[in-house]
């Protein structure tokens, strides 16, 4: 069982399960594998708690409304199993500082910490403006052949790269 | 039999748990949880997020076209439009390239132990409850312009979906055998 305590698989393995699972969550849950929705959900969820029940509402609320389902516990699944595969390998371990960008920009947690917030908020507002992220349009539209799917990759990678060259080459020593 | 599965709510949160732990494993055991491997992606210096994403569409692509073709399967492509799909999706790679996580591997980041994930994880939840906020504003707007609908490769050509769905196998099997020549 060395499969299960290995660090880290060949990329091509990981790819062939992954594709294997898009069949599985199409002829078990008639779904494609998303993961963003389950951040609107969520944040419906805890502005429900403060805001009450007039947050479902909010047009976007209807049409996405913050509850539990199929998605959601995906995401939660992801956590699940990311932690047990760290676990058999004994990689489990809190870190601040992500060693790429300790390299590049120091290992202070304060700078990395607001950065990660930032490109947090953009991204949550970008994937619910785009209605999918690399999941839901890079990975389960592309496999359906939706333009939807393909067009959003090509700009989460072109503006990805973009931004990532950006911040390294510009700032980056 | 499937179709009472996928007809029971209770059930299918269970499956949704089953299939996520699955694909929490397998973006951990693939290294795409660690912010170096994604930010490396981005900055053309390790191709495993390219590799990770040609494999499963390849094999997603053939396997669920194939599970259509046999009636198995319906398939769900997303409406779009060039106002919702391109701007969005450059907002989200602006993110993205900030983040170096996307909300999938930022979850699975957190599980193994990365703080900086979990506060961007907090970022996508206030990002995307702004964007709840202004929806409604958005909507007859900008997120309308240039509609495509749920168009799929094969609808806009025409054409049975075998009909692109080998040609972009073929491609993108291509395109993986030249980035493993390039020693990339």
């Amino acid at each position: 069982m060395d499969w299960l305590t290995m660090e880290r698989w060949s990329p091509y393995a990981a790819g062939i399960g992954i594709g294997i699972l898009s069949w599985l969550a199409f002829l078990l849950s008639d779904k494609p594998i998303g993961c963003s929705t389950a951040f609107a959900r969520t944040s419906g969820m805890i502005e429900r708690l403060f805001a009450g029940a007039r947050v479902n509402e909010k047009p976007y609320y209807k049409l996405f409304r913050p509850e539990i389902d199929w998605e959601w516990m995906l995401v939660v699944g992801v956590i699940v199993g990311a932690f047990i595969s760290a676990q058999l390998a004994g990689t489990f371990h809190p870190r601040w500082v992500p060693d790429h960008w300790a390299e590049a920009f120091g290992s202070a947690p304060p700078v990395r910490l607001i950065v990660a917030l930032l490109g947090g908020i953009l991204m949550g507002f970008g994937a619910r403006w785009a209605n999918g992220c690399t999941s839901g349009h890079g990975i389960s539209g592309s496999l359906q052949l939706a333009v939807s799917g393909w067009i959003a990759a090509a700009c989460f990678f072109l503006a990805g790269i973009a931004t990532a060259m950006l911040i390294y080459r510009g700032f980056g020593s | 039999m499937l179709k009472r599965l996928q007809g029971n709510s209770r059930a299918q949160l269970w499956v949704g748990l089953l299939l996520g732990i699955a694909f929490g494993f397998l973006l951990q055991k693939g290294g795409v949880t660690n912010y170096d491997v994604i930010i490396g992606q981005l900055l053309w210096r390790d191709f495993t997020v390219v590799k990770i994403m040609l494999t499963a569409v390849i094999v997603g692509t053939i396997g669920v076209h194939a599970l259509k073709s046999l009636g198995l399967a319906d398939l769900h492509p997303k409406p779009g439009s060039v106002g919702m799909t391109v701007i969005g999706g450059l907002i989200f790679g602006v993110g993205f390239g900030v983040l170096g996580y996307c909300p999938g591997t930022v979850a699975g980041a957190i599980a193994q132990g990365e703080l900086d994930a979990l506060v961007g994880a907090v970022g996508i939840l206030i990002g995307a409850g702004l964007f709840a906020a202004v929806y409604h504003r958005l909507q007859p707007g900008i997120l309308s312009r240039g509609s495509f609908g749920d168009l799929t490769l094969p609808r806009l050509f025409r054409v049975n979906h075998w009909v692109v769905v080998v040609p972009v196998v073929i491609v993108l099997v291509g395109l993986l055998a030249w980035i493993e020549s390039a020693g990339l």
